[in-house]
């Protein structure tokens, strides 16, 4: 199927000042990245920043207003086909025909992407076994299960042994314990297969938990670029956060003292990242009570991945919001037909 | 070679599903059989110029309305595909966006000629005889015209958002459609500037030969070979468009 390797490739995807306008509304802006081959790599952002739209593009989906990529090695403006045969997509809303069985949906992708029949049958057979799909294999995706649909997706998408895999927001609007499960399968499947996978989500702990490296979006701009791990770490301490009535006279007074350099208002309350806060937290509390502000909580936390999302694109990264748009692309499915 | 396998996967798809709503299949027969049996007898005694029997003369108008219908409709109906996203999976696929036009067009043809088969029977009910030649001859003829008009879906779709337009599409679209193409009466008896847009209108050339093949001898508007070419190059006129359509990147 897929043999061509580019001697040069260094990058499963690198991207050149990649920039897609829509009318006035800046999409992207000018998105510069690279990613590694075996890589996972999730691309985190608020709803509109930009996630889909560079994923699209990178899919030859939508093609940029301005600047290129390479995937694979190929050109997303002039090798679109060779772009195609070399990706598999699973997509943000499902894309499945529900009046087709699974196997039915798989053997229509293989033909697409001239897999000969006998090589796909095994395959099939393979991916489903590796979903837990085997034994649904031939009931029609009406009677599937979220979740089910979900895994389906992944294994159709694996099916032509793509060497990058897109996962735009694969486990939204899933419950928690459907979500672990497919974490694991995708887990599973890129090891297996040893493909790199490019990822957006908009949950913290699915990033923290299944990407090597992560890219933090906003407004169309890549705001960092780094592994989990050295993202927390450069937030050093730890993460206070202090609810009151007047966070923004809070943040005033707070300037008043040494170690205070790092606070911001976030969604009313007030946030502070400190080294030994164990220790200064009495300091603050003292610092309201002669202000006379009245404080509501205070609590200390180690930093994770939402803490740095909040650092570097000042939101709260809302799963609420996700599943909110879902619902409405459910409330469109159950109104259809 | 490879693409042709795709046309086919494709087509299979659509037959596929065709064949998995039966209850599409039956409620899409209700509307001709009640056109035939209950306006085509309640008609029976109009004199019409050049018509003898009102219910023979109006069967081959009856079956190219089917065609019509059915066509557009499953045309149409890539807004479901696109809407349940289905669609992405097609387009992001390896596959020419002519591909993907025409087998479309061929699944959705098939529904349409497998409708336009179940009515033929019917014909016997109103006392008309096909002899296997005259089915023979409906074959190519449906199959021509139920290509073009799928991609007259195809094409409506491109311009709806969703399938609330639908309506409109209908009495804009499909009922001036069937009503000057001289389903339901014959073209020379209508006004001149009727029959003008009988003229422009591609239906009207199909069921004229869908009539002068289940009543041959029936003399036909134009010599038979240049209504075949009409609808030769309609049904290809249209696919062009839908390709082209289809590989604009939004």
């Amino acid at each position: 199927m897929y043999t061509a390797i580019t001697m040069k490739q260094v990058y499963a995807i690198e991207t050149f000042a990649l920039t897609k306008r829509y009318g006035k509304i800046l999409a992207l802006d000018s998105l510069d990245l690279k990613i590694r081959p075996g890589e996972i790599f999730g691309l985190l952002g608020p709803n509109g920043a930009g996630k889909t739209t560079a994923i699209s593009m990178l899919c030859t989906v939508n093609s940029p207003t301005s600047g290129t990529a390479l995937v694979n090695g190929f050109d997303i403006r002039r090798q679109a086909g060779k772009v195609r045969r070399s990706i598999g997509i699973v997509f943000q809303d499902p894309s499945i025909d529900d009046r087709l069985t699974g196997r039915e949906n798989m053997m229509l992708h293989a033909t697409l992407y001239d897999i000969s029949a006998p090589v796909a049958r095994t395959r099939i057979n393979e991916l489903l076994g590796l979903v837990g799909l085997i034994d649904r294999a031939d009931s029609p995706m009406k009677t599937y299960s979220g979740g089910m649909r979900r895994r389906l997706e992944l294994a159709r998408g694996l099916l032509h042994s793509p060497r990058v895999l897109f996962l735009d927001e694969p486990t939204l609007g899933l419950d928690p314990q459907t979500r672990q499960h497919l974490w694991s399968h995708i887990e599973e499947l890129a090891r297996k297969s040893n493909i790199t996978v490019i990822l957006t989500t908009h949950y913290m702990e699915e990033a923290e938990r299944l990407c090597s490296s992560v890219g933090i979006i906003d407004s169309g701009r890549i705001k960092i670029v780094d592994t989990p791990a050295n993202l927390i770490g450069a937030l050093q301490g730890d993460v206070v956060t202090v609810a009151t009535a007047k966070p923004d006279d809070f943040l005033e007074r707070l300037k008043e003292l040494s170690f205070t350099h790092q606070a911001e208002v976030v969604d009313g309350t007030v946030r502070l990242h400190l080294s030994d806060a164990e220790k200064k937290v009495p300091v603050i509390v003292e610092l309201a009570s002669a202000a006379g502000i009245e404080l509501k909580s205070v609590s200390i936390h180690k930093p994770t991945l939402n803490d740095v999302f909040l650092y570097y694109t000042g939101k709260e990264i809302r799963a609420e919001e996700a599943e909110n748009e879902m619902r409405k692309v459910m409330r469109v499915v159950s109104r259809g037909r | 070679m490879s693409e042709l396998r795709k046309i086919g996967a494709l087509w299979y798809r659509e037959v596929l599903r065709y064949w998995r709503e039966k209850s599409r299949i039956v409620s899409s027969l209700i509307l001709p059989v009640l056109w035939l049996l209950v306006f085509g007898s309640g008609m029976r005694n109009v004199q019409l110029p050049g018509v003898d029997n009102y219910q023979t003369f109006i069967f081959p108008g009856i079956l190219g309305m089917t065609l019509l219908f059915t066509s557009v409709w499953s045309g149409v109906s890539i807004i479901w595909d696109r809407e349940f996203g289905f669609l992405k999976e097609i387009m992001v696929a390896p596959v020419s966006r002519t591909a993907i036009v025409v087998g479309k067009a061929l699944g959705s043809g098939t529904s349409a000629l497998v409708q336009g088969f179940i009515l033929l029977p019917l014909s016997m009910l109103i006392g008309i005889r096909l002899d296997p030649q005259s089915i023979l001859l409906l074959i190519p003829i449906m199959i021509l015209l139920a290509v073009g008009l799928v991609c007259v879906g195809l094409l409506i779709a491109s311009l709806m958002n969703s399938m609330e337009g639908f309506n409109f599409i209908m009495s804009l679209v499909i009922m001036p459609m069937f009503f000057t193409s001289g389903a339901l009466f014959p073209i020379s008896a209508a006004p001149g500037w009727l029959q003008v847009f009988s003229y422009f209108n591609p239906l009207t050339y199909g069921v004229d030969l869908l009539r002068w093949a289940t009543s041959r001898g029936t003399a036909t508007a134009l010599p038979v070979y240049a209504e075949t070419i009409i609808l030769m190059g309609f049904a290809a006129a249209m696919i062009a468009a839908c390709s082209y359509t289809f590989s604009v990147k939004k």
